[in-house]
């Protein structure tokens, strides 16, 4: 923890870029410019997904390109639970759907952690390539899944009505739901700090760094990794699940094999395994799809040259271009 | 009747193995080679289809359309390599999958851009249009027949040219050690470039084959690139038999799965029910397989020496 508190330039850059973050909105809210709430609703929610991939690629060099799956798998806990409240079906073993956010975020927290553990099992048992293929090829298993099954809305989605309650805040508001997911954002940022400074953290880069010393000093680098995967994939499936809250719309296209590739790249764009890479990396992806769009219909295109430039001449990412090195690999 | 009709759904699991070798061929060369992860494979494949399909339609020839999508997959291969992948040989993987990543959106938004929205058809050439009749009375098209036979072709040319000529032999030097060969004045860089650009041609010729089964449009590599990929995973990353046995497996599991699982589960439950869980069962069934091979043997069935 004790590096977050010295004032380094990054540090006074990633507390400006929460300040922006937060002052946004109420600016946008003062000036009766919803959209703009929307927009950094959006970025809190992908930098909140990338911050949990951040755990197992930034900390534990583990290149998920399968974390569309946890995204979706919360975003469809939204989803189903919310249509189980609506309808009243009972869920499973009788027990009711929910509107509420806190019991969705818990069964979502919950589902794409055993997920992970799950893929995470199999797929950690391999690295390199084989990994990142693998990671991949469970994603796209789940996203053909929820394609193929007709109970959920199948290839067309499936809308959330209303927006889930929050007790005591009228959910429904833009600015109050993107206070909801700021305050979540930071806790995960907290707890990426957390982690990174603990024993578990310091264990979990050693393995990245080092797998053969890790061993060698009675650490078992695949339970440490397995461990980091699970928790990653649920902060994922907790960004997810707000994700569909705020489309009030889940589909498969969150399952997509892009939505891997497009976190990956947040973090990248942001500077990898730095504790505020995602949230750089998010604001500047939507601001660049916001603006380009708006000048282009074409900018995927453009958003793939700058990411090859970004890749190929500016490896520290934004962060990396404002704050300099990061100070350990 | 079933009979013939699991003979006709086996040959399309053929068909789609076949497919799947040619892809899958060109990514297992070019990691083997290079150590190259390339995401933009599929776009080449579809760089394939789109040419294949306008030189067909302003020649009027499906054979000339063939030839192109040759020339035109590979010249693309070889320019990105010359651009922008040879940047990446000794960058890790995190690298190579974004900045492959970012050649897909920039392929998909270019071809997007090129030849708009819509998707163009390319018909089967007259010479290979029709059906021929399979044992138990069942008619099959001959087009389809033609595609195993050309994949089938291609294996053998491949297997000669990596096992018989000066060429294959610098690849699979190239495969058991890079530096060396480079020490001995083989001219490293163009082999790379040559090799991509082999990979990129066998995914184009893919491409146009398909494109004349489906329609050709953007985003059309993506799908089959990554069933590539599994395909891969499971015959071990750099070795062309086992892309070759790798493939086969997929396709026919794939097809066969979707075929037989529903009407096994009909067996059991009421059959819409049967066709959910077994439509969707199905379509995770080669995923299932992957992850069974990959507990048993986690570097695939035929893993390369140094992968």
């Amino acid at each position: 923890m004790r590096e977050i508190m010295i004032v380094t330039r990054e540090n006074l850059i990633n507390l400006i870029l929460a300040s922006l973050l937060l002052a946004v909105p109420f600016a946008a809210d003062a000036f009766g410019q919803p959209f703009y709430i929307t927009l950094a609703t959006r970025i809190a929610i992908l930098a909140l997904a990338a911050t949990g991939l951040n755990l197992a690629l930034g900390l534990g060099g583990l290149v998920s390109f399968g974390h569309a799956a946890f995204f979706g798998i919360g975003g469809y806990v939204a989803g189903i639970l919310a249509a189980h409240a609506f309808s009243g079906d009972p869920l499973v073993f009788g027990l009711p759907g929910s509107k509420q956010m806190w019991v969705i975020w818990i069964v979502a927290l919950i589902l794409s952690g055993l997920v992970g553990l799950a893929i995470g099992a199999i797929s950690l048992r391999t690295s390199g390539v084989y990994f990142i293929m693998i990671t991949l090829a469970f994603a796209q298993m789940v996203y053909y899944f929820a394609i193929s099954w007709p109970a959920y809305g199948g290839e067309d989605g499936l809308s959330i009505l209303v927006r889930n309650q929050f007790p005591g805040v009228n959910t429904m508001r833009p600015l109050t739901f993107f206070l909801i997911c700021y305050v979540i954002l930071l806790l995960a940022l907290a707890l990426f700090a957390l982690i990174r400074a603990s024993r578990f953290g310091t264990a979990l880069q050693a393995a990245r760094q080092n797998e053969v010393r890790v061993a060698t000093v009675g650490i078992q680098p695949y339970r440490i990794r397995l461990t980091g995967f699970a928790i990653s994939a649920a902060v994922t499936g907790l960004a997810g699940a707000l994700f569909a809250d705020l489309n009030r719309f889940v589909s498969p296209s969150m399952l997509s094999w892009h939505m891997s590739g497009e976190l990956i790249v947040l973090i990248i764009l942001g500077g990898t395994g730095r504790l505020f890479g995602p949230l750089a990396g998010a604001a500047l992806y939507v601001i660049f799809e916001y603006a380009l769009g708006g000048l282009t219909e074409r900018w995927q295109f453009f958003l793939g040259l700058i990411l090859l430039v970004v890749v190929l001449f500016a490896r520290g990412g934004l962060l990396g271009l404002l704050a300099g090195k990061a100070r350990h690999g | 009747m079933t009979l013939a009709l699991a003979l006709e759904q086996l040959l399309n699991g053929l068909q789609l193995g076949v497919m799947l070798f040619l892809m899958a061929a060109g990514l297992t060369l070019i990691f083997g080679v290079m150590g190259l992860i390339n995401l933009a494979h599929g776009s080449l494949y579809m760089v394939g289809a789109f040419a294949c399909a306008t030189v067909a339609a302003w020649t009027g020839s499906f054979w000339i359309g063939l030839i192109a999508s040759l020339i035109a997959a590979a010249a693309a291969g070889a320019i990105v390599e010359l651009v922008v992948i040879r940047r990446l040989y000794d960058r890790d993987h995190l690298d190579q999958v974004l900045a492959t990543f970012a050649l897909i959106l920039m392929f998909s938004e270019g071809t997007r851009w090129l030849f708009g929205s819509f998707p163009l058809y390319l018909d089967i050439p007259p010479l290979l249009q029709g059906a021929v009749a399979l044992p138990g009375g069942t008619e099959y098209p001959v087009y389809r027949l033609a595609i195993i036979l050309a994949g089938a072709i291609v294996a053998f040319g491949l297997y000669l040219l990596i096992s018989r000529t000066r060429l294959g032999m610098r690849i699979r030097a190239g495969e058991s050690d890079r530096e060396m060969i480079g020490a001995l004045g083989v001219d490293i860089r163009t082999l790379y470039t040559v090799v991509f650009a082999l990979g990129a041609a066998l995914a184009g010729l893919a491409g146009a084959m398909v494109g004349a089964l489906q329609s050709v449009q953007v985003g059309m590599g993506e799908p089959v690139l990554i069933l590539a990929f599994v395909v891969i995973v499971i015959g071990g990353i750099g070795s062309i038999k086992g892309a070759l046995l790798g493939a086969l497996l997929v396709g026919v599991t794939d097809t066969m799965g979707r075929f037989l699982l529903p009407k096994i589960l009909a067996l059991f439950v009421a059959p819409a029910q049967a066709g959910m869980i077994g439509g969707a069962a199905a379509s995770m069934l080669i995923y299932i397989v992957m992850a069974v091979i990959l507990a048993v043997k986690p570097r695939g069935l035929f893993p390369a020496a140094h992968a």
